[in-house]
C-alpha cells in the first residue's frame, strides 16, 4: 500500500496549511474588494480592477519577484515591517501563503463580485425600511445571499493556492520543511538524478490531494447553495 | 396622524414637484404609471433623496433640506410594502416576520406577532420558505413584516398590481382588516379606482410628477376633468349609497342615495350596509323623454348643471339628480342634437351591469 514518508506527509500538510491560510487571508479583503467593485463607482475603478487581475496574466515568477522586492527584508514594505515589528515573511511558510494568496486573489474576487452583482438590491432597500442599519443589511442580507459566490471563490482560490509554484519558489525558495509544498518538493526531486520513483509518488499524492479537496469543496458548496435557495 | 409632503426633485428627465397634506387614515396616491407615485413614496421612505423639500410624518420631520434634516431610511420607521413583496429568499416566513419585529422601535404602534399573524391568516405559512408562497401569500407576509416593524405609517406601493383579479379580491379584505385592527395611517399607491374606493378616504391625484388634486376620495373622484388625466377611462361619479334591499333570485340589490335608488347586480350585500358606487361617466347616457321598454334598470330624472366645452369629441355633462351630481360623458354631436345645456331636464340612464361590483361594506 501507499505509506507516506515523513517528508511526504510534511509536504501534504504544508500544502494544505499554506492553501488554507492563503484562502483565509484573502477572504475578508476579497469580499471587501468585490463589494467595492460591484457597488461603487469612482474614478480609477478600471485601474483598480486591472491591478487586481494582473496576477492572472503575469508570469508567476514576475509576481514572486515583485513580492521579493516589496516584502523582502530589504523591500519597501518588508524592510519597514522587519525594522518596526521584527516580522519577516521571506523564506518561510507564511511567505508561501502570501504568494499563494496574491495569485489566488483575482479568482476569488471575480467569483464573489459576480454574485454580489446578482443580488437584487431591492431586498437591501426592504431591509433598510424594516429598520436594519446599513452594516446589518450587509451582514444579514448581502453576505448570506452572496454565500454561493463566496464558496465558489474560496474553492477556486484554494485550488489555485494548492497548485501555486512559480511565485512561491521565486519568493520563498525551496526550504526543506518550511516552504516545500507538494509542487515544490516534486520540482526539487525532479532535479535530482535517480529520484524518479519518489517524484512519481509525489505526482500520485498530488492527484489524490487535489481530487479529495475538490470533491469535499463541491459537497460543501452544494450544501450551502441548498441552504440559501431553500430548494 | 398627518402627512405633509413638499418635494421638488428631478430624477433624470422626470421631475417630481408635489405638495400635499393629508390627515386621512388612508391616503391614496393615485395616477397613471409614470405619474411619480412610487418616486414620492420612496422619498417618504428615505430610499430616494429629494433635492428640495420637506416631509413630515405626524410630528416627525424626516426630511427638510432647509434645516439639513435627512433621517436615514432605517430610522424613519415607515413600513414599506413593495409591489413585488421583496421577502428575503434565504429566510423562512417566520424569520422574515421576525426581521422587522426584532427591529421595531418601541413606538406607539407595536402590534404583537400573534395579532399580526392572526389578522393576515399567515399562521400556516410560518415555517415555509418564501419561494413556495403564492403571490397573494407573499403580499400578506410582506404586509405582516412591515406591520411588525412598528412603523409610524404604512406605505403600500401598488401591493396588488402584480396579482390577478381573483387574488386582488382575496387580499383586499385583509388590508381592510389591517385598517380596522391596527388603525395605522396608510399611504396607498394605486392606479386602480376600485382599490382606492375600497380602501382610501383621502386621495392625492398625481399627473406628470405634480399634484392635480387633493381631497376626500368622493370629492376628487367626482371631478371627471381631473380624473381623466389618468387615462383610465374611469372618470365618473362616486356615490355613497346604503343597501335597502337584496334580491337573491336575480342577484340584484337595491341601494339608495340622496337622489333615488340604484339596482345593481351585486350579491352578498347586507341590508343596511353602506358602500360607494362608482359610475363611469362613459356608462351614463342621456335622453330627453323618459325611455320606455328599455333594458336599462337605472333611470334618473335630473337637471343639467354644466356642460364642459373642452372642444373634444366627448363632453362632460353634470346632472343634478335630487342633490347628487352624476356625470355623463357623451359626444359633442349628441350635445348639439339634444340641445343639452345647463338647466335642461334630462333622463340619465345607467346600465346596472356597467356598475363595478364593489366595494367595502361597512
Amino acid at each position: 500500500m501507499f505509506e507516506l514518508s515523513p517528508a511526504e506527509l510534511d509536504a501534504v500538510l504544508l500544502s494544505l496549511k499554506v492553501s488554507l491560510w492563503a484562502v483565509g487571508i484573502s477572504l475578508p479583503i476579497g469580499i471587501a474588494t468585490a463589494w467595492v467593485l460591484a457597488r461603487l463607482e469612482f474614478p480609477g475603478k478600471t485601474l483598480l480592477d486591472a491591478l487586481i487581475h494582473v496576477p492572472l496574466v503575469l508570469p508567476p515568477v514576475v509576481v514572486g519577484y515583485l513580492l521579493l522586492l516589496l516584502l523582502g527584508r530589504n523591500g519597501y514594505i518588508g524592510g519597514w515591517l522587519y525594522e518596526n515589528f521584527n516580522i519577516s515573511v521571506t523564506f518561510s511558510w507564511q511567505g508561501a501563503a502570501v504568494a499563494a494568496a496574491v495569485m489566488a486573489f483575482p479568482l476569488m474576487v471575480r467569483a464573489i463580485r459576480l454574485s454580489i452583482e446578482a443580488i437584487d438590491t431591492r431586498l437591501e432597500q426592504a431591509a433598510l425600511t424594516l429598520g436594519a442599519r446599513p452594516l446589518e443589511v450587509f451582514i444579514t442580507i448581502t453576505l448570506p445571499l452572496t454565500g454561493s459566490g463566496i464558496v465558489v471563490g474560496m474553492i477556486l482560490a484554494f485550488a489555485r493556492a494548492l497548485g501555486e509554484f512559480g511565485a512561491t519558489i521565486t519568493f520563498v525558495s525551496a526550504i526543506p520543511g518550511e516552504t516545500t509544498t507538494l509542487p515544490i518538493s516534486l520540482y526539487t526531486l525532479s532535479q535530482i538524478p535517480g529520484e524518479e520513483p519518489g517524484a512519481i509518488r509525489l505526482v500520485i499524492l498530488s492527484l489524490i490531494v487535489a481530487f479529495v479537496a475538490m470533491f469535499a469543496a463541491e459537497v460543501m458548496a452544494r450544501r450551502i447553495r441548498r441552504r440559501i435557495s431553500g430548494a | 396622524m398627518s402627512l405633509s409632503v413638499d418635494l421638488r426633485t428631478s430624477l433624470g428627465a422626470f421631475t417630481v414637484n408635489a405638495q400635499f397634506d393629508s390627515s386621512g387614515s388612508t391616503t391614496a396616491l393615485f395616477g397613471k404609471s409614470g405619474a411619480g407615485k412610487t418616486s414620492i413614496v420612496q422619498m417618504i421612505a428615505g430610499l430616494i433623496r429629494p433635492q428640495i423639500g420637506r416631509i413630515i410624518i405626524g410630528e416627525h420631520t424626516v426630511f427638510d433640506n432647509a434645516r439639513n434634516i435627512d433621517i436615514p431610511a432605517h430610522q424613519r420607521r415607515v413600513g414599506y410594502v413593495f409591489q413585488d413583496a421583496r421577502l428575503f429568499p434565504h429566510m423562512s416566513v417566520r424569520r422574515n416576520l421576525d426581521y422587522g419585529h426584532r427591529r421595531r422601535g418601541g413606538g406607539d404602534f407595536s402590534p404583537t406577532f400573534d395579532d399580526v399573524v392572526d389578522v393576515l391568516a399567515i399562521a400556516p405559512l410560518l415555517d415555509r420558505r418564501t419561494h413556495l408562497l403564492s403571490g397573494g401569500e407573499c403580499q400578506r407576509v410582506a404586509i405582516g413584516r412591515a406591520l411588525l416593524s412598528g412603523p409610524r405609517v404604512l406605505l403600500m406601493d401598488e401591493p396588488l398590481a402584480s396579482l390577478d383579479e381573483t387574488l386582488k379580491a382575496e387580499i383586499i379584505p385583509f388590508i381592510v382588516q389591517v385598517q380596522e385592527e391596527f388603525r395605522l395611517p396608510i399611504v396607498y399607491v394605486s392606479h386602480s379606482v376600485n382599490e382606492v374606493l375600497k380602501l382610501a378616504d383621502t386621495m392625492v391625484l398625481l399627473a406628470d410628477g405634480a399634484v392635480a388634486a387633493v381631497g376626500a376620495v368622493e370629492e376628487v373622484m367626482n371631478r371627471p376633468d381631473l380624473v381623466r388625466i389618468t387615462d383610465t377611462g374611469d372618470a365618473g361619479t362616486v356615490i355613497p349609497v346604503r343597501v335597502t334591499a337584496t334580491d337573491d333570485t336575480f342577484g340584484i340589490a337595491t341601494v339608495t342615495f340622496k337622489g333615488g335608488e340604484f339596482l345593481v347586480p351585486i350579491t352578498g350585500l347586507q341590508t343596511g350596509g353602506s358602500l360607494r358606487l362608482h359610475v363611469r361617466a362613459r356608462d351614463v347616457s342621456l335622453a330627453l323623454k323618459k325611455p320606455e321598454n328599455v333594458s336599462v334598470l337605472n333611470i334618473f330624472e335630473g337637471t343639467v348643471t354644466s356642460v364642459s366645452n373642452n372642444n373634444q369629441p366627448q363632453m362632460d355633462i353634470s346632472i343634478d339628480v335630487g342633490g347628487t351630481i352624476i356625470w355623463s360623458q357623451i359626444t359633442q354631436k349628441s350635445v348639439l342634437d339634444l340641445k343639452i345645456a345647463p338647466g335642461r331636464r334630462v333622463f340619465a340612464m345607467v346600465k346596472a351591469v356597467a356598475i363595478d361590483p364593489p366595494v367595502t361594506q361597512s
